[in-house]
């Protein structure tokens, strides 16, 4: 059995197991991304003839919550902070220098597979504003020009 | 049942618990304004233009509020009174228009909606005085061209999902919804397709619900426009039975009004060289579809058979129930017929080219506009219909042409291919067909003559329609349904071995093609006050039974043209032009 046919399986019996459910598009989705990473089409188009719903459903769900991944995600998710306090200390250019180095748009992943940008809401830490999350490390009081060093971090990890 | 009285504008009303205040208002004979709202269909209080003061500190909208979750007087026992008409409430409707208009294209002198446009209409009542009160980022959108009968425009959406509503609730489809969220929000179909690569079966029912011009038909008024203007092209134009009872309501003739000969009129003044009737070929289709049941009655064909004249319910078969194929009528839906017989039959014996012939037919549906293009309708290389416009771009044309509609006196259709029975014009409403084709298989398998013509149990508006009738011992047991909502359950309910009928009719839209996708528009504020379809139904009932012939195999015009042309019903030259097939359709092309 190859692994994608195994992930398939697995899908399906969650979709079994939520089919007729109230808020079945919702746990079913969440359960996908855990399996396959993402929640691609064709995994959609499975879940909503698994649950008797429309693929309009499914990805309505799929687009409104920022938790799912319609594209494979890069190995590193960063998030760089637009709270109210990151984003009056200049959080918007420290994404935009992200962004530029990478030459990815916000909420893409990196032509390598490695990052995958996010502009998130207030991640709690306004002390250290402006503040940038790559994975689960921390990166306070940042500058643009701090960026392209943090990067190469990772690129060489 | 549990009443709860309190006062609206102090005025007394009393209704049941769990009635929402929007609803205890109209009753009570207060407008409270809506935008969003389609009673039964859409109650989801998402343009909040039906703010009222509900007792509380913050304003309620009234179509999502229950009456029984009014406040109370704690001593008393009182409900709160609600009041609809404050300067606070005026001035949040009007703000949450300007805040509307905020993310609005608000082209209204080029908008085919202007004049007919719900979000403008509401501006004007609330006196909004600048529609650029809160200009500032507007959200990116495209304009969707890629379906042969639907134009989206987000640009006009307003989100107030009437159209999604229609498209899941009523027609079962379901392929636009929201995607993204916030300000990022927009109705579309999944993963940003273009409609035409969705299951959408181009019934335009989303156009018939949409308050402003976010969806539209797909204008082909410009094609018409060229030919009649092109010197080398003979252009013929036909004219389903809806639409001459709705058209006369663009020109402010009362609804329910049958317009016929002013329609016949208006359409010689624009320059068309032949004014044929869509009628005609109903009354062919009855010739061919009550013997192409007859047979299969009597030879064990597949059963039950199922009508085939709604290309919206075609598609729908062929994309969500593609197992039911094999009981579709191969019939072709009437205007192809017509145009089809145009092009032979009429051409052969007006000694005309008929690749010079342009067949235009103007139809009370969107769905028609991919019907028409259907490689499967046509012969010898040439399409049996070359362009479809619906009722609406008809008047429009009309009013292009400076014609005063409403002045006009009428006038017949042209000989030959504009005669017809009463039996054909009720194929515009939901259970004409069925009836149509009862009053002509009845007098084939009996050999009698009917006694009554009026088959009134397949009339109405129910959602199924069943009847049974005995035709010399034959025990034929029928079925009606309209909207393609309707015809799915109808359709689980055969599948399942449920039901069992010989005949069934399915019209994609509700209520049939009188209240088609292509119809003059009527808000559902207005629906709630005059009913539509029972009104423009009335209008084809009216002319059938003031018809002379009433019956499709009695009309001397039919009968002449098989004995000159086809032979008889079903034969092979009859299949060839005729009759079609159909092809199953995936929903998803990944």
């Amino acid at each position: 059995m190859s692994i994608s046919q195994d992930k398939y399986d697995r899908l399906d019996e969650v979709i079994a197991a939520n089919k007729g459910q109230s808020g079945a598009v919702m746990r079913t989705l969440q359960a996908a991304q855990d399996i396959f990473g993402h929640v691609p089409k064709d995994v959609q188009i499975r879940i909503a003839e698994g649950l008797g719903t429309t693929l309009s459903d499914v990805y309505g769900v799929a687009t409104f919550y920022s938790q799912f991944a319609l594209e494979p995600r890069g190995e590193y998710i960063i998030g760089v902070c637009l709270g109210t306090a990151c984003y009056v200390k200049g959080s918007k250019n420290v994404l935009e220098r992200v962004c530029k180095e990478l030459d990815t748009p916000v909420g893409k992943t990196s032509k390598d597979g490695l990052f995958t940008i996010r502009d998130t809401r207030c991640l709690g830490a306004c002390g250290l504003a402006p503040v940038m999350m790559i994975n689960d490390d921390v990166y306070g009081r940042l500058t643009p020009a701090e960026v392209p060093a943090i990067l190469n971090k990772y690129r060489q990890a | 049942m549990n009443m709860i009285s309190f006062k609206i504008d102090g005025v007394p009303v009393t209704v049941p618990a769990g009635t929402t205040i929007l609803e205890a208002a109209r009753q009570a004979g207060i407008r409270i304004p809506t935008l969003c709202y389609m009673k039964d269909v859409n109650e989801i209080g998402a343009c909040r233009m039906c703010v009222v003061e509900a007792g509380g500190r913050a304003l309620q909208a009234a179509c999502v509020y229950p009456v029984d979750s009014l406040p109370r007087n704690r001593e008393t026992g009182e409900y709160a009174e609600v009041k609809t008409n404050t300067p606070a409430i005026r001035r949040a409707r009007k703000v949450n228009l300007e805040l509307l208009l905020s993310n609005h294209d608000k082209k209204c002198l080029s908008c085919v909606r202007s004049t007919n446009c719900e979000l403008q209409a509401l501006c004007r009542e609330y006196g909004v005085e600048d529609e650029n009160r809160f200009a500032g980022a507007m959200t990116e959108t495209k304009v969707d061209n890629s379906s042969l009968s639907i134009v989206r425009n987000n640009a006009k959406c307003i989100l107030c999902r009437r159209c999604e509503a229609v498209c899941e609730k009523v027609q079962h489809v379901g392929v636009i919804g929201p995607t993204m969220r916030g300000f990022k929000t927009q109705i579309l179909p999944a993963w940003n397709m273009g409609l035409a690569e969705t299951g959408c079966i181009n019934c335009g029912q989303c156009i018939n619900v949409c308050p402003t011009a976010a969806l539209t038909e797909k204008d082909d008024t410009k094609e018409v426009f060229d030919a009649l203007a092109d010197p080398n092209k003979y252009v013929v134009v036909q004219t389903a039975p809806a639409v001459r009872a709705a058209l006369g309501e663009e020109f402010g003739i009362p609804m329910g009004t049958s317009v016929t000969g002013k329609m016949a009129a208006a359409l010689r003044r624009m320059g068309f060289d032949k004014v044929f009737d869509t009628d005609y070929a109903a009354d062919l289709t009855i010739m061919e579809e009550a013997n192409e049941l007859v047979a299969r009655v009597k030879e064990g064909g597949v059963l039950p058979m199922i009508t085939s004249c709604s290309p919206g319910w075609i598609k729908f078969c062929e994309t969500y129930y593609p197992e039911f194929i094999p009981n579709l009528s191969s019939c072709k839906s009437p205007h192809e017929m017509e145009g089809a017989v145009i092009k032979s039959y009429f051409a052969e014996k007006e000694g005309i080219d008929p690749h010079k012939i342009v067949v235009v037919s103007v139809m009370p549906c969107t769905a028609k506009k991919f019907e028409c293009k259907r490689p499967e309708m046509g012969h010898d290389g040439m399409a049996d219909v070359d362009i479809v416009i619906t009722t609406r771009e008809l008047a429009r044309m009309i009013k292009q042409c400076g014609i005063r509609f409403e002045k006009l006196a009428d006038e017949d259709f042209d000989d030959m291919l504009g005669e017809s029975t009463g039996a054909a014009v009720i194929f515009g409403v939901t259970g004409g067909v069925m009836e149509a084709a009862l009053r002509t298989a009845y007098e084939v398998i009996t050999g009698e003559k009917l006694q009554k013509l009026d088959f009134v149990d397949v009339r109405g508006f129910e959602g199924v329609k069943e009847a049974s009738y005995n035709l010399n011992g034959l025990e034929v047991k029928v079925a009606v349904a309209h909207s393609t909502g309707a015809a799915a359950k109808l359709l689980d309910a055969v599948k399942s071995g449920e039901k069992s009928y010989t005949f069934i009719e399915v019209m994609g839209c509700p209520g049939g093609c009188i209240n088609g996708g292509g119809q003059p528009l009527v808000s559902p504020e207005k629906r709630l006050e005059i009913d539509v379809k029972a009104l423009r139904a009335k209008a084809l009932y009216d002319e059938d039974a003031a018809k002379p012939i009433r019956k499709s195999h009695e009309l001397p015009a039919i009968n002449k043209m098989y004995d000159e042309f086809f032979g008889n019903p079903n034969s092979p030259k009859a299949h060839e032009l005729l009759h079609t097939h159909y092809t199953a359709r995936k929903l998803y092309n990944d």
